[in-house]
């Protein structure tokens, strides 16, 4: 209990009502939170988010009263489908390489004519706030459900950004000399109860990459890529990652062709 | 078969000159890690208590980022552990076992120094994060080794417990680029609530040895 942190409280309720009765050993109890896990497959509140992302999406808005629908994802502008699945990646108008979130930020700001600050604001919603970016994310990240991923460092920055992120997986820092390595570079570890993909190899990084974005049963929210690295850091007792900033492209640049050849399947729900 | 030598003789002349550029241009990896770390610097923000000093590295973290997760060459291990091992401050009093039921609470306790953590604590160890220590305890983690029976298997020697306090209070002193947080040198547990861990670990009437 006391490890599962911040907002994780109902989540983990419910994890322990299913464990108590069954709290025979470890084997059984992992297998009573794979049960839990399967059980939550059936019905997706993340289905809210996408709608609403795709309402928001087509909608006018912004000082230039334009809708994102011309957003230029990769593929051509306006198209979405099996955008995600190939970014990030390197855009020749802005001159470097973009994720996804700082792409639609691109756009924002470009098309819509919002401010840059304006665009990144809010970028994870709370309890008593929603955030337009987790929506655009949720239907964006929809409309590339079972296309193959396909990240493929064709520019020498996009090859810079991978190179850039496998260095930063590797950074061990802060009061705990915590890396990203050291949680997410073996196989099958554990911390408590929770299953660690180990990254660095192509079957852990293919079931992590592809399963987020995430409606988080715990927080009751739809959680973008950012958001995860966001909150990794937090727990690695790192300062606070900026959204959207060079290191999160870089290293989900790395995470994101790790996983090349699997076919994409979110937006997920998660405890 | 013609067409297709013909095929791979074009592919390679086209491709040879890539490939000197992509070589004269292609930075060396001392250059990509420095740049990473210029990078990453350029990408946090103070929050709470986590300020930005905590991406300036040590010697220890450092040296270990490069090995990228590999062990390093047994010179740098056995330089590293050294620094580590004299950097060790052992209580002044000599006494290296506290309260096992103190160490306990610390052993479960996952809160601490992140930045949305309380600056006031409390600060734990989270030792259950990746250990198996008592057995009532059926949430534990598997990046570390199981420490069940930890004093009972290798013995409640003087050795074992300064072993035993050693290795909490600096890992790297023991097994260079460890996994496990130096909680002692970088200040994460006081003194006191070391030898609580220790006594945790070595006290013959903790549950840890049953």
């Amino acid at each position: 209990m006391r490890f599962i942190r911040r907002g994780a409280l109902p989540g983990a309720a419910l994890v322990l009502a299913l464990v108590a009765p069954a709290a025979l050993g470890q084997g059984s109890t992992v297998d009573e939170i794979a049960k839990y896990r399967a059980a939550l497959q059936d019905g997706n509140p993340a289905e809210l988010w996408e709608a609403r992302g795709e309402d928001l999406w087509k909608q006018k808005r912004g000082p230039k009263n334009a809708a994102l629908e011309r957003c230029d994802l990769g593929l051509g502008a306006g198209v979405v489908k099996g955008a995600y699945a190939q970014l990030p990646k390197y855009f020749a108008d802005a001159d470097r390489v973009m994720d996804l979130e700082t792409r639609i930020v691109w756009c924002m700001v470009t098309l819509q004519g919002y401010t840059e600050a304006d665009a990144k604001k809010g970028p994870f919603g709370g309890p008593d706030r929603k955030s337009d970016m987790e929506a655009y994310v949720a239907y964006v990240t929809s409309e590339s459900r079972g296309i193959k991923m396909n990240v493929a460092l064709r520019h020498p920055k996009e090859e810079e950004a991978y190179r850039l992120g496998e260095k930063m997986f590797y950074f061990r820092g802060g009061t705990h000399d915590f890396a990203c390595a050291t949680c997410h570079g073996e196989d099958a570890k554990r911390i408590r109860l929770q299953d660690l993909p180990n990254l660095t190899q192509t079957a852990g990084a293919q079931k992590a990459y592809t399963t987020w974005p995430a409606y988080r049963v715990s927080q009751g929210e739809l959680r973008t890529f950012q958001w995860r690295l966001n909150d990794c850091f937090r727990q690695q007792r790192f300062p606070e990652l900026v959204f959207a900033s060079e290191a999160s492209i870089a290293l989900t640049t790395f995470l994101a062709k790790n996983a090349n050849g699997a076919a994409f399947d979110a937006p997920a729900i998660k405890r | 078969m013609r067409f297709r030598y013909l095929t791979w003789a074009l592919t390679a002349a086209l491709a040879a000159p890539a490939i000197l550029i992509g070589c004269a241009t292609a930075p060396s990896d001392a250059e990509v890690a420095a740049k990473a770390t210029a990078v990453l610097k350029a990408s946090f923000m103070e929050q709470g208590q986590a300020k930005l000093d905590r991406l300036v590295q040590d010697d220890t973290q450092k040296t270990c980022s490069e090995y990228a997760g590999k062990a390093p060459p047994k010179d740098i291990a056995e330089r590293i552990e050294k620094a580590n091992l004299a950097a060790i401050k052992w209580p002044a009093d000599g006494k290296l076992v506290g309260d096992w039921k103190n160490g306990e609470r610390i052993a479960q306790e996952g809160r601490g120094m992140q930045y949305s953590d309380d600056p006031k604590g409390p600060v734990g160890a989270n030792c259950y994060a990746c250990h198996r220590l008592a057995p009532q305890e059926v949430s534990y983690g598997t990046i570390g080794p199981s420490l069940y029976q930890f004093g009972k298997v290798r013995g409640y020697t003087d050795d074992m417990r300064k072993y035993a306090y050693g290795k909490v209070y600096n890992a790297e002193a023991y097994s260079a680029c460890s996994n496990m947080p130096r909680f002692g040198h970088k200040g994460i547990l006081s003194e006191q609530q070391v030898k609580d861990v220790v006594a945790l670990l070595m006290d013959p009437d903790s549950p840890v040895n049953k």
